[in-house]
């Protein structure tokens, strides 16, 4: 076997490395920077270029190596390289081969371009190990254009009535690419300290986001109503809202689907946005990679992998920590909540929002 | 469908109030007549006959998913409405259907009688003519279960903005068995025909649940208090020589209670008496348990056997009209002495009695005749206002309720399953154990009175404790414990525990209590014994 799936995550034998491991090891190959992929505490650590300073923002001062997309690094008797996964920046598929056996870890991944995110390359492989976080049918996300209007339009109407529209959103991926979505013709932009500590870094790697305002004290709310608030899922409902007077809430995630969710996130607005793929996406990517067998994790596993099978492939599950969930959803959906831990930085994120 | 389903985005899209009574007055005021009609009838709760089964509309999109079955099926309780489902998973449309809602209603319609190939066909080229929220209104069409997330009350105010009839009228006219077949916008709403109003009951005055102490309520002579009837509330009409029985539902119950229109048959044409159904023990003159009238609700015609072992009567509450005048403006003290009057006058042995009234000097007394309640076969008291008019709703101060603190009983959780509707993706129907020896014995299911942060937690907490599945039933380690309340307790020989409860729901959630804790099965027998 090239990879191995073992007690601290996926294992390597020929590198002796894990990928995105979720307990301490001594070498981890990491796809990239989101909380429960990029973890603390590993020996030493190998990710893209483009991954490197949202890690060492979040990690601190770890051992980190980088490569830059496409480039093969030889660890023991393993070839490695990384690939767009198309999910946040920086953010990659693993490649290794081993005596010509070649196996993929997708990481998360999303298929369709977002003009922010290095986008998704499907590798041709053996072995396939896929995320299906909305590996069902049910899920089918629109267009960035479509995202675009709803938001903007949303915003344009929320101003109209004279209330401030805040938007929930992950601080690493999903808030770039709704800042590149929204028009700034209509009004200020305003980022909770999260997030712009976020964007500070992309901006300091050279990625290009338009003006925002960090929502900090002596900031001049008066004159800011009618803006847009961008600010982790975790902040809406929160005292730290209530500075911004009447609001009109929204939340962009993949979970926005279903009704009930919306309903029971209880925001204004649902809209429709995630960094990974949807059905259509995943069934095209595996397809894409030529692989006979495919294992997935993160997700509708169990009901996924009987679909693959169906089709022809070898499916198997692989049982991860990624997201910090049980694998345990047949009945019962994902409580929607869990993603706001994978991809906030919590000591940004609690200094910020003290009042 | 257009504008309707921009209606349904606009309600879909706000939790404001404002917001949805402008989107429905702005609809109300500008679709076609034909299409408003509906909406009300839908609104109201009166959806199209179905026309096709749920199981067919499941595998026909399956099919045009090109999915198996088991997958459909994996996907629905995720999403918690089969319409939904159904909107989500096909793929996108490949034509465009123009067709207003009731075009769309009426094609459904003509379906009836049409063999499974014409229907299948029907359905298939319509999902592929409409967008996904126009699918999602046409499978609502189709399976009913409409909730979008206006009461009718909203609904009414919405219409009447629209129309600028007054609010309460409004409601009247809405009262009762009309449909769109057998009306028409006109004829209902805008100009509405005398004769379509002779079974159409008023709307109910409800009462509040009292939540001060009783003496804020001014002095104990301003109000006349009764026992609270535990029965079915309705409304008989005598009116143009016949005679109709509503519930509060809106239902029409008249069939189910033959008892009841010789009684109406004695009544003067213009009458209509507001009361309670109550299974009735003749002899002992006092009421039955409410199981006991249950089957009698459930079904349609009555067999004589039923009839003998559950005779009702109806318990009069107040006179709504007499002599075909419209009594609801005069205060209630004057309401109940015409009613008073009235029964006095009818034969001995009809169905029908009246309300007594309970006195006492003061408040200290009307909460002894409260304690005592039970034995009266009543759950706590009404308290009226006596200068109060009849008014529609809840009206808060001219009417309340003034229950018995309900029974308790702590329990240990050992099944769960998830919810429906807003809760599918939540764990929320439990079944609760009592000690019985060294096991436990289920006696009680409930699913309300929890946050959703606590169903969200239980959830989690089921989801790692799951010993055991049936189905979409999970066997739990008992061990979380909860404060059960409830309002009655009766035997019953079908229930493994020997008794069943009367409205269980769960009080609290027991953290701090150890499964060691909770009650035991002769806990319960000897609750029975005692409220039984
Ligand atoms: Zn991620
Ligand atoms: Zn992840």
């Amino acid at each position: 076997m090239v990879l191995e799936f073992r007690e601290a995550g996926i294992y390597c034998p020929a590198a002796d490395a894990y990928i995105d491991p979720w307990r301490p090891v001594a070498r981890a190959l990491i796809t990239h920077g989101h909380s429960d992929h990029a973890r603390a505490g590993h020996g030493s650590y190998l990710a893209t270029r483009a991954a490197a300073p949202v890690m060492r923002h979040r990690l601190g001062d770890i051992r980190l190596a980088t490569l830059p997309y496409g480039e093969v690094l030889r660890i023991g008797d393993a070839r490695v390289s990384f690939h767009p996964a198309g999910h946040v920046p920086g953010s990659a598929q693993i490649r290794i081969e081993v005596a010509g056996e070649v196996w993929v870890v997708s990481g998360d991944y999303k298929t369709v371009a977002d003009g922010l995110s290095e986008a998704f390359e499907p590798v041709a492989c053996h072995a396939f190990i896929s995320e299906c976080t909305f590996g069902l049918p049910i899920y089918d996300w629109p267009s960035e254009a479509v995202l675009a209007q709803q938001i903007n339009g949303w915003w344009a109407e929320t101003r109209a009535r004279g209330q401030t529209a805040v938007l929930g959103v992950y601080a690493l991926g999903k808030a770039q690419r709704v800042l590149r979505l929204l028009d700034p013709g209509i009004g200020p932009i305003l980022t909770h300290g999260a997030i712009e500590a976020t964007n500070a870094v992309l901006r300091g790697q050279g990625i290009a986001l338009p003006d925002t305002v960090a929502v900090a004290p002596g900031l001049d709310l008066a004159a800011c109503r009618g803006a847009m608030v961008l600010a982790p899922p975790s902040a809406l409902g929160s005292a730290w809202m209530r500075r911004f007077g009447p609001v009109s809430t929204g939340i962009a995630s993949g979970w926005m689907q279903l009704r009930g969710v919306r309903r029971r996130r209880g925001a204004d607005r649902g809209f429709v946005m995630s960094d990974h793929a949807d059905w259509a996406g995943l069934n095209a990517a595996i397809a894409a990679t030529g692989a006979e067998r495919v294992f997935v994790t993160h997700g509708y596993t169990a009901p996924f992998a009987r679909w693959l099978g169906e089709q022809g492939y070898e499916a198997g599950i692989v049982a991860t920590e990624f997201g910090g969930e049980a694998l345990d959803l047949p009945e019962v959906e994902p409580d929607p909540d869990r993603d706001t831990r994978n991809d906030t930085d919590p000591p940004l994120a609690a200094r910020q929002s003290a009042p | 469908m257009k504008e309707f389903a921009a209606l349904y985005t606009a309600l879909d899209q706000t939790t404001r109030t404002s917001a949805k009574t402008a989107a429905l007055a702005a609809y109300f005021a500008s679709a076609p007549e034909a299409d408003r009609l509906w909406t009300v009838a839908l609104l109201s709760g009166r959806r199209p006959r179905r026309s096709i089964t749920t199981s067919r509309l499941r595998l026909w999109a399956a099919e045009r998913a090109g999915i198996p079955t088991w997958l459909f099926e994996t996907c629905y309780p995720v999403v918690g409405d089969l319409s939904e489902t159904i909107a989500l998973i096909l793929p996108p449309p490949q034509t465009r259907i123009e067709a207003s809602l009731s075009d769309w209603i009426a094609d459904l319609r003509a379906l009836d009688g049409a063999d499974d190939a014409k229907r299948r066909d029907f359905v298939l080229r319509a999902w592929d003519g409409l967008d996904p929220t126009q699918r999602f209104i046409f499978n609502k069409l189709i399976t009913g279960g409409w909730r979008m997330g206006v009461s009718q009350k909203l609904m009414t105010r919405a219409l009447a903005q629209a129309t600028g009839i007054d609010e309460a009228e409004l409601t009247h006219r809405l009262m009762g068995d009309w449909s769109p077949d057998t009306t028409t916008w006109q004829g209902l709403i805008a100009a509405p025909d005398p004769q379509a109003a002779l079974s159409r009951p008023y709307p109910f005055a409800l009462a509040h649940q009292l939540d001060l102490a009783p003496d804020a309520l001014g002095p104990v002579t301003d109000w006349l208090a009764e026992d609270k009837w535990d029965g079915i509330r309705g409304q008989l009409i005598r009116r143009g020589g016949s005679h109709h029985l509503w519930s509060r539902g809106e239902e029409l119950m008249t069939d189910r209670f033959p008892e009841l229109a010789t009684l109406a048959q004695a009544l003067p044409d213009g009458t209509v008496i507001d009361g309670e159904v109550l299974a009735w023990d003749h002899r002992a003159a006092h009421p039955l348990a409410f199981a006991r009238l249950q089957p009698r609700i459930a079904r349609k015609s009555v067999p004589a056997r039923l009839l003998a072992e559950a005779p009702v009567i109806m318990m009069a509450y107040d006179l709504l009209e007499w002599e075909g005048r419209d009594l609801r403006a005069q205060p209630f003290a004057q309401r109940r002495a015409g009613l008073a009057q009235l029964l006095g006058g009818l034969a001995d042995g009809v169905a029908l009695r009246l309300s007594p009234a309970l006195g006492a000097p003061d408040w200290a007394g009307l909460a002894t005749l409260r304690a005592q309640a039970r034995a009266r076969g009543a759950e706590g008291l009404m308290l009226k206002r006596l200068d109060a008019p009849y008014r529609m709703g809840r009206h808060r101060g001219d009417m309340w309720k003034w229950k018995l603190d309900p029974l308790t009983i702590d329990a240990v959780m050992i099944y769960a399953q998830a919810g429906s509707g807003r809760r599918a993706t939540l764990y929320t129907d439990f079944t609760f154990a009592v000690r019985d020896g060294a096991g436990f014995v289920p006696f009680a299911k409930a699913y309300s009175g929890l946050s959703d942060a606590e169903f969200r937690a239980i959830t989690a907490w089921v989801r790692q404790h799951t010993t055991d599945r049936f189905g979409p039933v999970r066997a739990v380690r008992p061990e979380l414990v909860f404060e059960i309340a409830f309002e009655g307790i009766q035997a019953s020989p079908r229930h493994k525990s020997g008794v069943a409860l009367r409205f269980p729901r769960m009080a609290r959630w027991r953290r701090d209590k150890p499964v060691a804790e909770v009650a035991s099965l002769d806990d319960l027998k000897a609750m029975l014994a005692q409220y039984g």
